[in-house]
């Protein structure tokens, strides 16, 4: 049996982050009733005209200097034309010959650690069509034209993913990237981050690709993968039976798990592009590059290789915490109302990580804020409260019992008994229970200490500080 | 004499001044013409008394109240508007079955201009389907008749705006101009009508045919008027991206400058064979006329002109192959009544709603446009504009406007020319260039031939320059008077 290669390439369309749409002044608006979004633009009226929504500009420049890309001085509008019924014009305005970003690249981070750097063909602006309605009519179709004319920007890879690892790992990283831009809301589910996939397979060491089938509209991480996945091994059972791939736009049906070639749009797809009179050359100019340069966030490797510096993170902890934007500004919010920089780090990817999986939430809708969580931490840090105290404590805050740290402390008596003739007390009646330990202790046996000190935790209700009790216990039996 | 039928803009706004007229009784005096002539001329598409009184009402109570001021210079003038403009409420048809009910959702920035500057919208006027014709004879909706010969075509595309003007049914109206569709017109009804500069006049809520080439302007009886016209319809508009940013400029202001010295540049290509004798003959005499008023003419070369019309064939067409698909029958427009499927409803729908010549340049354009001839026809085309730009470009080194004959013939007879495309498509072939190039270039009345068709003659000026075209022809006007010669209808 052959060995094969897979060849992926991914096309992503974000959804800029306007206020309006790119060509009219029609809201971009998630969500609101069909076609009171649409504009004399919008709905390709005679004689409407399209002008250019100079912020969905801006936006494509920030990614094209986020990732080191050409940006072009010049760029020019073409017109795809092909008849649709959600594409009111008969065509789409989009960039063909001269798109406003070109080449630059990501670099991704696999699970085992390896980086590997993904290089881009282009990016350039478009306009998203409207939707077909099927549900509510009988014999006939709806049109909703509030999506048509949303900015786009079309991220274009090369075919240099060889994996559906590596596919998502690019998808993941430039999620993240158009977030921390701030130049689209990455909300899949709302169809503003969705990406088309280029499926090829060759025998190892090919030098030729195999024939691609394009996997479109994914708008999960989780039926990416799925759909690579199904594809892939379909194209090898087609090829090892004999059997040609022919170039196709294919759907991932996420009930069934499978692909399926799909109608194309036109049956010759020859879109007969050409500029589109309407729109004189995009120009970027002197200043509105300098003031978009100037404007740059700090991104993702640049914030990473500052918080190993800065904080003393791992290269681990620190790539975790910079990869969205979210995430390390909770990070920096906490670390900056006071508390120590790598326990916050611990916290955060260790019990706010796992509470917020477990309940399916993003860290801004986390029940405790940045600010509390640098209460609980400093309350570790300065001995008021023990680490399991402190889990104790934060599941509470989480679940909304009490509003402050010091409050759950306080409420529940959980504070650290640190007095030490408490603690005497407390040591002097478990050793006066403890004949077989202590014996086991002075024969030598260390762990039988161990058990000493946890009895006399547990005989506080842990509240004991576990340190100070060591101490009296080894004191006593010396 | 206060106001007649053939008052021009400027005296009508004289006569409203001075109270002679109101706007209410030039609106009715035009209604009623127009309806009167409609059986024989077909000049309008719609009329809309009702809608028409109630604007010049409104412009008789604001003049009472002293609304006649600079914002409003033309309170009370009636004006027609080519059916290819959108106004709001009003039925617009582009000449087409396609939007045969068609009633606009909102207003063009020409129009909206016009009505700002206070004048009162009569109708809209018919015009070859989607401005595709040199004759009127495209129109879904009849034939437009030359008001001089009604056996002859007025013209096209904007041949009811001609028709209109020519007969008196109005005293001014609006055309498009993609390829001479008001030259020519004017030429052929002896009007005076200019094409501005390519973004002089907005282009929002025009109906496109070819984009980078449609112009709006104005069709008038005299320069001057056409100056008044023209400070109204001008200005950058933010809803057009191809719409100049400059201020507003007053066209008026040169029209009474001497024409000592201007350099009048005449192309050897305009003045060869291909030119009826008649029209060379009259042509001729006017330009004896603009010598006789101080300029001096100089003989200057445009080599690539000659490409214009083969050029032109393949520009407009891909554009308006384009434009054209949003008719569609999908959200408005014609829609055929009985079809299988969603691919069938488009052929159907199209195939019903468009005319001969629409469905040709159409096809034509998907073709120059299709996969593998882009480079070869568009792509060339564009090279043409170029190169035919630089010559102009060199030709006012020498000059200071360029004149010749605005078209080869004068008016034809009706199905003359209608089975012939290429014939159709050379009566442009002086008017083209300058739609390629995007100059401002306007026909005026200065003759007629041996059997009494009107001759125009047209004047290219330098891109920005109608401030001084108009005052070239407003000094000819002043010194002849064929310009003041109407049809006995």
């Amino acid at each position: 049996m052959a060995q094969w290669e897979v060849v992926i390439g991914l096309e992503t369309h974000t959804q800029l982050t306007t206020v309006s749409k790119i060509f009219s002044g029609s809201s971009t608006e998630f969500g609101a009733a069909p076609n009171t979004q649409a504009s004399v633009v919008d709905l390709a009226m005679p004689g409407a005209l399209p002008v250019m929504n100079r912020g969905a500009v801006e936006r494509a420049v920030k990614f094209g200097l986020a990732i080191g890309a050409k940006i072009n001085r010049r760029s020019i509008f073409a017109r795809k034309n092909y008849f649709y019924p959600d594409l009111p014009k008969g065509y789409q305005i989009s960039q063909f010959e001269t798109p406003i970003v070109q080449g630059g690249g990501l670099t991704i981070t696999l699970d085992d650690g390896a980086t590997k750097f993904i290089e881009l063909t282009r990016a350039h602006l478009e306009e998203d069509a409207g939707k077909s309605v099927h549900e509510q009519f009988d014999a006939e179709s709806g049109v909703d034209l509030n999506r048509a004319g949303t900015p786009l920007l079309e991220i274009v890879t090369e075919p240099v993913m060889r994996s559906a690892k590596e596919a998502i790992a690019y998808a993941k990283t430039l999620h993240n990237l158009v977030r921390y831009l701030d130049i689209c809301d990455g909300n899949m589910q709302e169809g503003s981050f969705r990406c088309d996939v280029n499926v090829s397979v060759r025998p190892m060491g090919q030098k030729e690709f195999g024939t691609r089938r394009e996997i479109k509209n994914l708008n999960s991480f989780k039926f990416m993968q799925q759909a690579i996945d199904y594809e892939v091994q379909w194209q090898i059972a087609e090829i090892e039976d004999g059997r040609k791939i022919q170039q196709a736009t294919v759907l991932f049906n996420p009930d069934t798990g499978e692909t399926k070639a799909m109608r194309s749009k036109e049956d010759a797809m020859d879109y007969r592009y050409f500029p589109d009179p309407d729109l004189p050359p995009l120009v970027v100019s002197d200043e509105m590059l300098a003031r978009i340069k100037a404007s740059m966030p700090e991104l993702p490797e640049a914030k990473c290789a500052r918080f190993s510096s800065q904080y003393g993170l791992s290269h681990y902890d620190a790539l975790l915490l910079s990869q969205d934007g979210s995430t390390a500004s909770y990070f920096e919010t906490a670390v900056n109302a006071g508390a120590d920089a790598k326990l916050v780090a611990n916290w955060i990817l260790g019990e706010v990580s796992a509470s917020l999986n477990r309940e399916d939430k993003t860290i801004e809708q986390s029940p405790v804020n940045a600010v509390r969580l640098s209460n609980l931490v400093a309350r570790i840090s300065d001995g008021t409260i023990s680490h399991k105290i402190a889990k104790t404590v934060f599941e509470a805050l989480w679940s909304g019992e009490a509003a402050s740290v010091d409050a759950v402390i306080e409420a529940k008596g959980l504070k650290q008994i640190s007095d030490s003739g408490t603690l005497e007390k407390i040591v002097d009646e478990v050793l006066a229970k403890s004949a077989a330990q202590i014996a086991d202790y002075k024969a030598g046996k260390e762990k039988a200490l161990m058990s000493i000190v946890g009895m006399v935790m547990k005989a506080s209700q842990g509240k004991a500080n576990p340190a100070q009790v060591n101490d009296i216990v080894r004191r006593k039996l010396a | 004499m206060s106001w007649n039928t053939f008052s021009t803009v400027a005296e009508t706004v004289k006569a409203l001044n001075d109270k002679k007229v109101s706007a209410v009784e030039l609106a009715t005096h035009y209604l009623d013409r127009a309806a009167a002539l409609q059986p024989v001329l077909n000049a309008y598409v719609t009329l809309d008394r009702e809608k028409t009184l109630a604007d010049a009402k409104t412009a008789d109570d604001k003049r009472a109240v002293g609304g006649a001021d600079v914002a409003a210079p033309l309170l009370g003038v009636p004006v027609a508007h080519k059916d290819i403009y959108l106004i709001d409420g009003w039925r617009t048809t582009c000449g087409s079955k396609m939007l045969e009910n068609f009633i606009a959702p909102y207003t063009s920035t020409v129009v909206q201009n016009m009505s700002a500057a206070g004048m009162v919208t009569l109708g809209k006027l018919n015009m070859d389907e989607f401005a595709m014709g040199s004759s009127n004879e495209t129109s879904y909706f009849g034939t437009v008749k030359n008001p001089w010969d009604i056996s002859r075509v007025p013209g096209g595309s904007s041949g009811g705006s001609a028709a209109s003007v020519a007969a008196g049914l109005t005293p001014a109206s609006t055309g498009t101009d993609t390829g001479g569709s008001i030259r020519q017109p004017a030429m052929f009804c002896n009007l005076t009508g200019l094409k501005p500069t390519y973004g002089v006049c907005s282009r929002f809520g025009i109906i496109a045919f070819a984009s980078s080439l449609d112009q709006a302007g104005p069709f008038a009886q005299t320069a001057e008027d056409c100056a008044l016209l023209l400070n109204a319809m001008a200005g950058f508009d933010p809803n057009d991206a191809t719409s100049l940013d400059r201020p507003k400029e007053n066209y008026s202001r040169d029209l009474a400058k001497p024409l000592a010295g201007l350099r009048v540049g005449l192309p050897k290509e305009f003045f060869g064979e291909g030119v009826a004798s008649g029209i060379a003959k009259a042509v001729d005499e006017a330009l004896a006329v603009y010598r006789k008023l101080g300029a001096v003419t100089v003989e200057v070369s445009l080599p690539n002109v000659k490409y214009s019309v083969p050029a032109y064939y393949v520009v407009a067409p891909a554009e308006a192959s384009s434009n054209l698909s949003r008719f569609d029958g999908v959200r408005y427009g014609h829609r055929a009544a009985e079809y299988s499927d969603l691919m069938d409803m488009y052929k159907r729908s199209r195939a019903e709603g468009f005319g001969a010549e629409v469905k040709r340049r159409i096809l034509i354009g998907t073709y120059v446009l299709s996969l593998g001839y882009y480079d070869a026809y568009y792509l060339q085309a564009g090279k043409l504009r170029r190169l035919i730009a630089e010559d102009f470009k060199r030709a006012y080194e020498v000059c200071d406007v360029v004149m010749g004959p605005t078209a080869p013939e004068t008016a034809f007879q009706f199905g003359s020319k209608s089975d012939d495309p290429v014939k159709m498509y050379l009566n442009d072939i002086f008017t083209i260039c300058a739609n390629l190039t995007g100059q401002p270039a306007m026909s005026h009345p200065c003759g007629v031939d041996e059997s009494g068709q009107h001759v125009g003659m047209q004047i290219i000026g330098n891109y920005l320059d109608e401030a001084r075209m108009l005052n070239v022809a407003h000094q000819f006007q002043l010194a002849t008077d064929w310009h003041k010669c109407h049809p006995s209808i």
